[in-house]
């Protein structure tokens, strides 16, 4: 029983060390290559070295015959066995009305690849090296077909990726008051115009993706591995859309998963293929991407092209913004990836400002490059990018201070109804500039200036006022948008007879500490210690149900889940301690662990309690079932808005373009936090993530052959350390309205916030317009020393 | 990766009767295993020279310091000896790669294998460095011959590299973003045969930048380097960079060169 003697402190606040890092860092995690199933076998993929062409023959003759080959699979065979396509979870309608397109996105190719790395065969065999001899074995006779690869000009090209879509465009979508925005700027004294680019980058998690998938004929089920972020809505997709196999008969194991940042959130082809074959080779098959694999098919992010407008009348007061933006689907509609340039997007464009009148049209559209879909912000780090540009451009065109445009338009009054469909509960957007501007000295900044004037090199400050909507999501809402599923969360609290507490949440942590972080909410719930509280996740057998995590969303939604699943346990422990204390369950308070008669000092502590509940000797057995064991699913009322100030000072280097950022201060408003440094952590990946898309990341595809070129650490540049300054982080608390917990969330903040900081700093110190991310030494150079 | 047989030869003379047919040396393995891993090269048998202790040494003879080709780039990084004959290829040897690869790799796999990046060849010409191999001496001048090309004929086995001292010298990169390779690196050096300038990262081999070597005999100043504009001929343009930054940067990284040997 629980030692109740000395009441911990309240875990929420504490930042307590990770407790998963000590597995993490003494090589002891558990992810999906370390399982190993009697009788393994290894799945290889073959596929497309061509971005575009259709497969005239497969002849497999010589590769079946290969030692070590178990069998070998193409896209006959599936279409054979009837598998369909995988599906979109997000619907989306064109301004005319009619529902995006949805070309056929098969297991294995079907008669045609349209990405450079297409899967067209799975070979299973006793080793990955024999896998892959025989791929090579396998003689494809491709026709070459011209590839769409240039995104501007993929609407309306005579190629067509997919034979159904002519013109290659997927939906043409609009949002928000056209003719009042149009009107708004008819009226306007100003108006500030810009054309940008987000650039196309490629995720990178750190442990690649990977599955392993078994068959018993015992009781006819699957057991599926995978490297995912939901495994739940895994086994939903692939079972009722894809394989048509009942959701009781397969489970879908997440273990340890090292980094998704999006790209795990979606049903990839590869895990499909695996789960059919295991059946027909009757035998587990692993597959784990090498990292070329991952370059060439994780789904990508972002990919956009913009052209944002803002109208202000003569006193820089915002009165309409007008965007049109080009987004780039790639060769199939990955899981959520319609949702991302829109829902995800247009719908962030009012930032933390007052613009009466919004409009915004995105065209998506078809390539042939990898699937795109949602990344680390998935629409929120687009919107931001154009929103916080555009501001500081209006300064710049208005000659106004950039912080002073911004105070003077922000929204100050909540809850606020923006004119792209959110209610903002709260926040207070001043209190983050305010003291992102003091800690960042801002009124210092012109000394800096001059003194870097002085040694040749150039200086720039540059803001960003971040706003994003996470906790997705209100399902009704979500659905009302085109959401093909909820997006509640399930979590189950389970107390042990003994009074430690097992808790089942259908979140998904990949790095994010959800062990340590949820332990310490129900250990302050329950006012024990956090070492009594384990957290189990990623696993459809054991946790109740999930959408996993995403958004931003975990603890504000799957935290949520628990804390009522807790509040069910406190009431069912009340009625018990009213049994033992002989008092009414009314009377009974329950503080600290313990459970009181209020007005009294007869108490019982949690222990005594959860034994009672599973030794019921002396319990209301006619009024009460025994055990201590609730479950709750918790459907949020409204999205959370975290927002922050971001400032960003460079000091640039025009001999070479290099760029040394000389400070970066970032203050955010999660709203209450549980792990401070936990919530730190969040914050520094996300800005390293953020500012590496704006200096060096940027996927390259050959626009000619659509190969990819930065297929490689060799060419695809991505953050170091040394790259990345001492961040200075705070924060500002506005706690959120409409949770019990008061969080917002934290995850793509900074990944979110730090690309338009940084690009602003750039091109403050460069005097120009733009810079295109990201923002290489050589494009640095020329803008420095106008070189065209 | 291919299936291949492995030998490990205690001696020159071993290894050279060890590679016949489709075979390769090993010299640390720092660019051959990685294209054997993705497939790129297979060779029936590698030789791996790591057993021959006789390549591993470094010494000081005469007015030069001799490092043995399988001396490991940390080696001659930490090397008393180097770092005092010749501090600037010593740092040189401690800026290749990380330490992983710096553990591994060695001097004579990185010359044999002449990558158009990587530092080593900027070393060797901007030290007028001597190649010994089992068969004769080359002068680095006439060792770099083209994209991972060199004057080596088939099994000729290069045993050492001798660089003369008393050189005023010093090796700045300017680094690839991703790779970390030079984009463009300058090894300056002002010695005995006057003053060199040997550009790596920018031509498909590494080569000395003449125009510079001539501004910096009449002035050995950073100022005399910058202000030389090479010429955009034969230099590598790529998704990250083009000719034009590239040809820029030579300059640039000159200046910032002879800044530092003349620092020292």
């Amino acid at each position: 029983m629980t030692d109740m003697s000395t009441p911990p402190v309240s875990a929420i606040g504490q930042s307590l060390r990770r407790r998963e890092d000590q597995r993490f860092l003494t090589g002891a995690g558990q992810y999906t290559d370390d399982v190993v199933m009697n009788r393994q076998t290894y799945g290889v993929f073959l596929r497309s070295p061509h971005a575009h062409a259709r497969i005239k023959s497969i002849n497999l003759d010589k590769a079946k015959a290969a030692p070590g080959v178990v069998d070998i699979f193409t896209g006959a065979d599936l279409a054979e066995a009837k598998v369909g396509g995988l599906p979109c979870g997000w619907l989306i309608h064109s301004k005319d009305g009619t529902p995006m397109k949805e070309p056929a996105h098969p297991v294995l190719a079907q008669g045609k690849v349209r990405h450079v790395g297409d899967q067209v065969a799975l070979v299973v065999a006793e080793s990955v090296t024999q896998g892959k001899d025989a791929a090579e074995l396998i003689e494809v006779d491709y026709e070459e077909l011209p590839a769409v690869i240039d995104l501007k000009a993929a609407a309306g090209g005579a190629t067509a990726v997919h034979d159904d879509v002519a013109g290659n465009v997927c939906y043409d979508w609009g949002h928000g008051n056209k003719d009042a925005v149009d009107a708004a700027f008819k009226s306007a004294a100003k108006v500030t115009t810009l054309d940008i680019v987000n650039n196309r980058l490629i995720p990178n998690a750190m442990e690649p993706r990977a599955a392993n998938a078994s068959y018993t004929r015992h009781d006819d089920s699957y057991t599926l591995y995978v490297a995912n972020q939901n495994p739940h809505v895994e086994r939903l997709l692939m079972c009722a859309f894809v394989l048509g196999l009942p959701e009781s008969k397969v489970r879908v194991i997440a273990p340890d998963v090292g980094g998704g940042f999006g790209s795990k959130i979606f049903l990839y082809p590869e895990e499909v293929a695996l789960v059919w074959a295991t059946k027909r080779v009757g035998r587990p098959i692993k597959w784990t991407a090498e990292r070329s694999e991952s370059f060439l098919t994780d789904a990508h992010g972002r990919d956009h092209v913009t052209k944002a407008e803002l109208a202000l009348d003569a006193k820089g007061t915002f009165l309409a913004m007008r965007v049109s933006t080009i987004a780039n689907m790639g060769a199939y509609l990955s899981t959520f990836a319609s949702s991302v340039p829109t829902i995800l997007y247009a719908t962030l464009l009012a930032g933390q400002y007052k613009t009466p009148a919004i409009y915004a049209e995105v065209k998506a559209v078809f390539t042939n490059t990898a699937p795109v879909d949602a990344y680390r912000g998935a629409g929120r780090p687009e919107a931001t990018y154009v929103v916080e540009r555009l501001v500081e451009q209006a300064a710049r065109d208005m000659k106004m201070d950039p912080a002073a445009i911004r105070r003077q338009n922000f929204i100050t009054e909540f809850p606020y109804a923006t004119p792209v469909g959110l209610t903002y509960d709260t926040g207070n957007y001043a209190a983050h500039l305010d003291k992102a501007m003091q800690m960042a000295d801002v009124a210092g900044y012109p000394a800096r200036k001059a003194a870097s004037a002085a040694k040749g090199k150039k200086r720039g400050l540059g803001y960003s006022c971040y706003i994003e909507a996470c906790g997705l999501a209100p399902s009704n809402i979500a659905g009302a948008l085109g959401a093909r599923a909820g997006l509640f969360e399930a979590g189950e609290v389970r107390v042990n007879p003994t009074g430690t507490v097992t808790v089942f949440t259908g979140s998904h942590s990949h790095g994010q500490g959800h062990e340590t972080t949820f332990a310490q909410v129900v250990a302050a719930k329950l006012g024990i210690p956090v070492e009594n509280v384990e957290i189990v996740h990623g696993d459809t057998g054991r946790v109740p149900f999930g959408m996993g995590t995403y958004g931003s969303r975990s603890l504000s939604v799957g935290g949520t889940a628990i804390v009522k699943a807790v509040d069910k346990v406190i009431a069912k422990g009340k009625k018990i301690a009213a049994h033992l204390l002989e008092a009414a369950d009314t009377d009974i308070e329950f503080e600290n662990g313990v459970f009181k008669v209020a007005g009294t000092d007869k108490s019982v502590p949690f222990g005594s309690v959860s034994l009672t509940a599973y030794v019921p000797h002396n319990y209301p057995l006619d009024k009460l079932e025994p055990g201590l064991n609730e479950n709750a699913f918790y459907d949020p009322t409204n999205f959370t808005y975290p927002a922050g100030t971001y400032i960003c000072e460079v000091e640039v280097d025009p001999e070479t373009g290099k760029v040394v950022i000389e400070q970066f201060v970032a203050v955010d408003d999660f709203g209450n936090i549980v792990n401070p440094m936990i919530v730190e952590g969040q914050v520094q990946g996300g800005i390293a993530q953020g500012l590496g898309q704006a200096m060096m990341e940027g996927c390259s595809y050959d626009p000619e052959s659509g190969q990819l070129l930065t297929g490689s650490y060799m060419d695809y540049a991505m953050p170091r350390a040394s790259d990345i300054p001492n961040l200075k982080i705070s924060n500002v608390v506005t706690p959120c309205t409409h949770n019990p917990l008061g969080v917002k969330g934290c995850g793509e903040a900074g990944a979110i916030g730090s690309p338009p900081a940084y690009i602003n700093a750039l091109t403050d110190a460069l005097g120009v317009k733009d810079i295109a991310m990201p923002a290489t030494v050589e494009r640095v150079w020329r803008a420095a020393n106008n070189v065209a | 990766m291919y299936a291949f047989d492995y030998q490990r030869p205690g001696s020159v003379n071993d290894a050279k009767a060890a590679l016949s047919g489709d075979a390769r040396y090993l010299a640390g393995g720092q660019s051959l295993i990685q294209a054997m891993k993705l497939r790129l090269s297979s060779s029936e048998r590698l030789v791996d020279l790591g057993g021959i202790a006789d390549l591993k040494t470094i010494k000081v003879d005469g007015g030069n310091v001799v490092i043995g080709a399988m001396c490991t780039h940390a080696q001659v990084a930490m090397s008393a000896d180097v770092q005092r004959a010749c501090p600037a290829l010593a740092e040189l040897a401690g800026g290749i790669g990380d330490p992983m690869v710096r553990n591994m790799g060695t001097i004579g796999g990185s010359i044999a294998n002449a990558d158009p990046a990587a530092d080593y060849p900027a070393g060797l010409v901007g030290l007028n460095a001597t190649v010994h191999t089992n068969q004769r001496t080359i002068p680095a001048d006439a060792f770099f011959t083209g994209l991972y090309e060199t004057a080596l004929k088939p099994g000729e086995l290069i045993t050492a590299v001798s660089f003369p001292m008393g050189a005023k010298a010093a090796y700045v990169k300017y680094k690839q973003p991703a790779s970390r390779f030079a984009l463009v690196g300058v090894f300056v050096s002002q010695g005995n045969g006057g003053v060199r300038v040997a550009v790596t990262g920018a031509k498909s081999s590494v080569f000395r930048a003449t125009e510079i070597e001539a501004a910096l005999t009449k002035s050995f100043t950073p100022e005399a380097a910058k202000a030389v504009k090479l010429p955009t001929t034969d230099i590598n343009a790529d998704m990250h960079a083009s000719a034009e930054y590239r040809a820029a940067m030579v300059s640039v990284m000159a200046s910032r060169a002879v800044a530092a040997a003349l620092a020292r």
